[in-house]
C-alpha cells in the first residue's frame, strides 16, 4: 500500500521535506488551494474528492507532512510573514494552538463553523475537525482472546510475569519524531498515573518506539509486535477493515479523543479556503470522513462493548490554550529526556 | 405671564412632564452608562488581574533547582487558569537569575520602571504578537548554595475577555436602566393623569351647570383643585354680588322714579289745564321744583351705582384726602347747585394718605357737600386733617344738620320716604357711609352751636409718604 511506501520516504530523507504530494481536481482548475496536512493521502483523499465535487474549479494541491516538520515549516512562514498554504489540518493540535496563539492563523466565521462545539474551536481561528480515539492494536493470530487487553491495567499485567512472551513485542509512537505521538503521551501523563507504570514497564520489557502510524499497524499485522499503544483509532480502523488480522481495542479505562486541528495560516483567508473549511465542519464533510474512519463515534471494538458503554471513558482533547504546556520547550525537552532514559536500551 | 402660543394650545401637562423625564432618564442613562462601564472595566480588570496572578505564582511555584540548574515544571493548572479567559491568547516567559530566557516567549515587552511600583508584583500593559494585552511580572527569589538571585515570571493575556466582561456589565446596567427608566415613565404618566383627573372634573362640573347657577362648587378634593375650587367661587360670588347689585339698582330706580314722575305728570296735567295765569305760574314753578330734585335724586342714585360698583372692584391706592377735598371744590359742581354760596377749602400742609380708591371718595364727599348746599347753611368748608392716626375727609356748615331721625336710619340702602318726598339726603349719607364702611372707616358727625360737621374717618396709611 502506498503509505507503507511513504513512511519509508520519510525514514530516506532527513532534511524537513513533503512526504508525498497529490493533485486533485481538474488541471485548469481556476483556484489551486495548497493543503499541507499530517494525514495520509490515502487516508483523506475520499473527503478532499468529495468537496471538490461540491466546488467546481477548485483544484487542491495536497501536501502530506510529519507533524514536527508541517510545525517548523509554519512557524518558519508564519515568522517570514509568508504565506505558502492555504489550509493546514494537523493531528498534532498543541503545535497548532501554538501557532494560533502566535497569529499565525487568519479567523474565519461562517454559520457552519458558529456550529462547532466549543470544545473544537478556539477563537475563531482552528477548528477540530475529526474525532479519533487513540486505540490499543493486536495481531488477532497471536494473541488469544483471553488475553486481549481492554485496560491499560491489563497492557501493565500482560507485561509483569518475568517470562512475559510480549517482552519486547509492544510498540507504541517515537515521541520525538511524531508530534502526535508526544501529545498522546503528554495526556496519557496529565490523564492518569497509570502513565508512569506504563513508563517503567515499556523500560524493563524492552518495548519498542517508532515512527508513524501505518509502519506501526503494519508491524503487527506481520507479527513483529503483538500489541501496539496508542494506535490512532482512525487507521486501525482502515486497515481492520481490509485485514482481518487486525484486531482494535479502545481502553476500557479512558480513550483520548483526537480531533485533528484545522487552521487558516493568516493574515487573509482566501475564499475557496473558506469553504474547504466549511465542507470539513458541515455534515456532509462529517460523513464523507466518517466513511474514512476519521470520524469515530467509539463504535464496536474487540472488547464488544458498544459505543454508548465506552462513551464516559472518553477523554476529548479539548483546543484550549492549555495545551500550549505540551509545546513549552522546557517541558518538552525535559519529557523527550525521560522518555529518552526509558527507550535507551 | 407669558403670551399663549399663537394657535392658542400650549403643550399638555402630561407631554411636558414625559419630555422632562425623558430628558432626564436620557441624561442620567448617559451618565450611569459612562459609570457602568467605567466600573466595568475596574471589575473587569481586577477579575482577569486575579488570574494573571495565579497563573504566574502557580509558575513561579513550579520553578524548582536541581543541581544548581532551575528546573521548571510548567503547570498545566497555570495554563488552564488563563485559559478562563476563553480566546485570549497567552504570553508567558520565564527568566534565570542571570535575565536568560529560561523558556516561553523571549520577546515579551518589560515593564517600564513607571509601570513597576512594587517590586515583586508589576502589572502593566504592553503589547503581545500586535493585539494590546494585560501582563503580569512576578520575582521569585531564591538564596540556595548553589544558586542565588531573582526569577522572573511573566505571564500575559491579551483583553478579549475583559472588554467583553466589561461590555457585559455595562450592557446589564443599561438593560436595568432602561427598564427602570420605562418603569417610572410609565408610573409618572400614570399619575399626572390621576392626578389631574378632578381637574377635568371640576371643568365638566362648571360645563354642565345652568347658566344662571352661581352657588359656590364643592371645595372638597386635593388641595391644588381646592385652591382653584376656591377661586372660581370667590369669583362667582363677586358675579353673584355684581348682579344683585344691578337688580337692586334697576328695582330702586324703578320704584324711586315712579312716585316723582307720576308727581310731575299730574301737576304737568293741572298745568295744561288751568286758565288761570297766576295759579298756573305757581303749577309750573313747582313742576320746576320737582324736576330740579328730581334731577338730584338720579344723580345721587346714578352716584351710589358707580360706588358700589367700584368698590366691589377697585384696587385700594393711596391717596392724599386734601387732594380729594381740593378736586371737589376746584370741580365747581357746587356752582350749579347752589350759585352765590361760598364754599372754603381748609388743609394742612402735611399730606393726609390712606389707602382707598379715589374715585369713591370724591363721588362720597360731593354727596356730603351736595347735602350741605341743600339743606345746611352757608359758609360750607371742605377739609381733610390727620389727627391720632386717624383721616379725615370732612364737610362743614353752619346749621344745625339733619334730623336725628335721618341720622339714625343711616346705614340702610336708600331712605324710601326721603326719596317720595324729593329730599335726598339720606341717599347722599348712605352713599357716604357705604364708602367710609368699604375702606375700614365709619361716617362720625358733630353738631354743635359752631354748626353741623360730617366727617368719613379712616385709618391713615403709614407708608404713603
Amino acid at each position: 500500500m502506498i503509505r507503507f511506501a511513504l513512511c519509508f520516504l520519510l525514514f530516506a530523507s532527513a532534511a524537513p521535506a513533503q512526504e508525498a504530494v497529490q493533485r486533485f481536481g481538474p488541471e485548469d482548475a481556476a483556484v489551486t488551494l495548497r493543503l499541507r496536512t499530517t494525514t495520509d493521502i490515502a487516508i483523506f483523499a475520499p473527503t478532499v474528492e468529495a468537496f471538490l465535487d461540491t466546488a467546481p474549479g477548485v483544484a487542491i494541491l495536497y501536501e502530506q507532512w510529519g507533524s514536527n516538520d508541517l510545525y517548523a515549516l509554519s512557524r518558519e512562514d508564519c515568522a517570514s510573514g509568508r504565506k505558502a498554504a492555504d489550509i493546514i489540518i494537523s493531528s498534532a493540535v498543541h503545535q497548532m494552538v501554538k501557532l494560533v496563539n502566535d497569529r499565525c492563523a487568519a479567523s474565519w466565521r461562517s454559520p457552519a463553523t458558529q456550529a462547532v462545539p466549543s470544545g473544537l474551536k478556539w477563537r475563531d481561528e482552528l477548528w477540530g475537525i475529526t474525532r479519533e480515539p487513540a486505540v490499543m492494536v493486536y495481531n488477532r493470530a497471536l494473541v488469544p482472546p483471553d488475553e486481549v487487553p481492554l485496560t491499560r491495567f491489563d497492557l501493565l499485567d500482560l507485561l509483569r510475569p518475568q517470562d512475559s512472551r510480549y517482552a519486547g513485542r509492544v510498540a507504541t509512537y517515537d515521541i520525538e519524531a511524531s508530534g502526535l505521538g508526544f501529545l498522546f503521551a503528554f495526556i496519557d501523563s496529565q490523564e492518569a498515573s497509570t502513565f508512569g507504570a506504563l513508563m517503567e514497564t515499556f523500560a524493563r520489557t524492552g518495548a519498542i518506539a517508532t515512527c508513524c502510524s501505518a509502519e506501526i499497524i503494519g508491524g503487527v499485522i506481520e507479527g513483529d509486535y503483538l500489541i501496539a499503544y496508542n494506535v490512532l483509532g482512525s487507521y486501525a480502523r482502515s486497515v481492520a477493515a481490509i485485514d482481518s488480522r487486525l484486531g482494535i481495542v479502545e481502553p476500557r479505562d479512558y480513550t483520548v479523543v483526537l480531533s485533528r486541528a484545522a487552521m487558516l495560516p493568516g493574515p487573509d483567508v482566501r475564499p475557496e479556503a473558506g469553504a474547504f473549511l466549511d465542507y470539513l465542519v458541515s455534515t456532509e464533510g462529517k460523513i464523507a470522513m466518517a466513511r474514512s474512519f476519521l470520524i469515530s463515534g467509539g463504535g464496536e471494538d474487540e472488547s464488544g462493548s458498544d459505543a454508548s458503554d465506552n462513551e464516559t471513558a472518553r477523554r476529548p482533547i479539548r483546543l484550549s490554550p492549555s495545551l500550549l504546556v505540551a509545546v513549552d520547550q522546557a517541558n518538552a525537552t525535559r519529557f523527550i529526556r525521560r522518555w529518552r532514559e526509558v527507550f535507551a536500551q | 405671564m407669558t403670551d399663549p402660543a399663537p394657535n392658542g394650545r400650549s403643550l399638555s401637562l402630561t407631554s411636558r412632564l414625559a419630555i422632562g423625564l425623558v430628558a432626564l432618564l436620557l441624561v442620567g442613562g448617559v451618565v450611569l452608562a459612562l459609570a457602568a462601564f467605567a466600573y466595568g472595566r475596574v471589575a473587569a480588570r481586577e477579575a482577569f488581574d486575579r488570574l494573571l496572578v495565579g497563573a504566574a505564582n502557580d509558575i513561579a511555584e513550579s520553578i524548582s533547582i536541581s543541581d544548581g540548574e532551575l528546573v521548571i515544571d510548567l503547570p498545566v493548572s497555570a495554563f488552564e487558569l488563563l485559559a478562563l479567559a476563553k480566546d485570549d491568547r497567552i504570553a508567558y516567559q520565564v527568566r534565570g537569575v542571570d535575565g536568560r530566557v529560561l523558556t516561553g516567549y523571549d520577546d515579551l515587552p518589560v515593564p517600564t520602571r513607571a509601570q513597576q511600583p512594587g517590586p515583586d508584583e508589576a502589572f502593566f500593559d504592553a503589547g503581545f504578537k500586535g493585539e494590546p494585552a494585560r501582563f503580569l511580572r512576578l520575582t521569585r527569589r531564591f538564596a540556595e548554595r548553589s544558586l542565588s538571585g531573582d526569577v522572573e515570571v511573566i505571564v500575559g493575556q491579551t483583553l478579549l475577555a475583559r472588554n467583553e466582561l466589561a461590555y457585559d456589565i455595562t450592557r446589564n446596567a443599561l438593560v436595568g436602566l432602561a427598564m427602570g427608566g420605562a418603569a417610572i415613565i410609565m408610573l409618572a404618566l400614570l399619575m399626572v393623569r390621576s392626578a389631574l383627573r378632578p381637574l377635568g372634573d371640576l371643568a365638566g362640573t362648571i360645563a354642565a351647570r345652568d347658566p344662571q347657577d352661581l352657588t359656590p362648587l364643592d371645595p372638597r378634593g386635593p388641595r391644588e383643585i381646592a385652591v382653584t375650587a376656591n377661586a372660581i367661587n370667590g369669583f362667582m360670588r363677586r358675579l353673584d354680588q355684581q348682579f344683585d347689585a344691578m337688580r337692586n339698582l334697576i328695582s330702586d330706580t324703578a320704584h324711586q322714579l315712579r312716585t316723582p314722575v307720576a308727581a310731575l305728570r299730574a301737576q304737568s296735567d293741572l298745568a295744561l289745564h288751568e286758565q288761570n295765569p297766576e295759579r298756573r305760574n305757581r303749577l309750573v314753578e313747582r313742576i320746576h321744583r320737582r324736576t330740579v330734585s328730581l334731577g338730584r335724586l338720579l344723580d345721587q342714585m346714578l352716584s351710589r351705582a358707580l360706588v358700589i360698583h367700584r368698590l366691589e372692584s377697585a384696587r385700594r391706592e393711596i391717596v392724599d384726602l386734601r387732594d380729594i377735598a381740593l378736586d371737589i371744590v376746584e370741580s365747581g359742581d357746587h356752582m350749579l347747585i347752589a350759585p352765590g354760596t361760598e364754599v372754603r377749602v381748609e388743609v394742612g400742609p402735611e399730606p393726609v394718605n390712606v389707602k382707598a380708591d379715589a374715585i369713591s371718595l370724591t363721588e362720597a364727599a360731593k354727596n356730603l357737600l351736595g347735602n350741605a348746599l341743600a339743606h345746611g347753611r352757608a359758609p360750607v368748608t371742605v377739609g381733610a386733617d390727620l389727627s391720632n392716626g386717624k383721616a379725615m375727609l370732612w364737610v362743614a356748615d353752619a346749621g344745625e344738620g339733619p334730623s336725628q331721625a335721618v341720622l339714625e336710619s343711616l346705614g340702610e340702602r336708600f331712605l324710601r320716604s326721603a326719596a317720595s318726598r324729593g329730599e335726598s339726603a339720606g341717599l347722599g349719607l348712605s352713599i357716604a357711609g357705604a364708602v367710609a364702611e368699604a375702606f375700614g372707616g365709619r361716617l362720625e358727625w358733630d353738631a354743635g352751636a359752631g354748626g353741623f360737621r360730617i366727617s368719613i374717618v379712616l385709618t391713615a396709611s403709614e407708608d404713603g409718604r
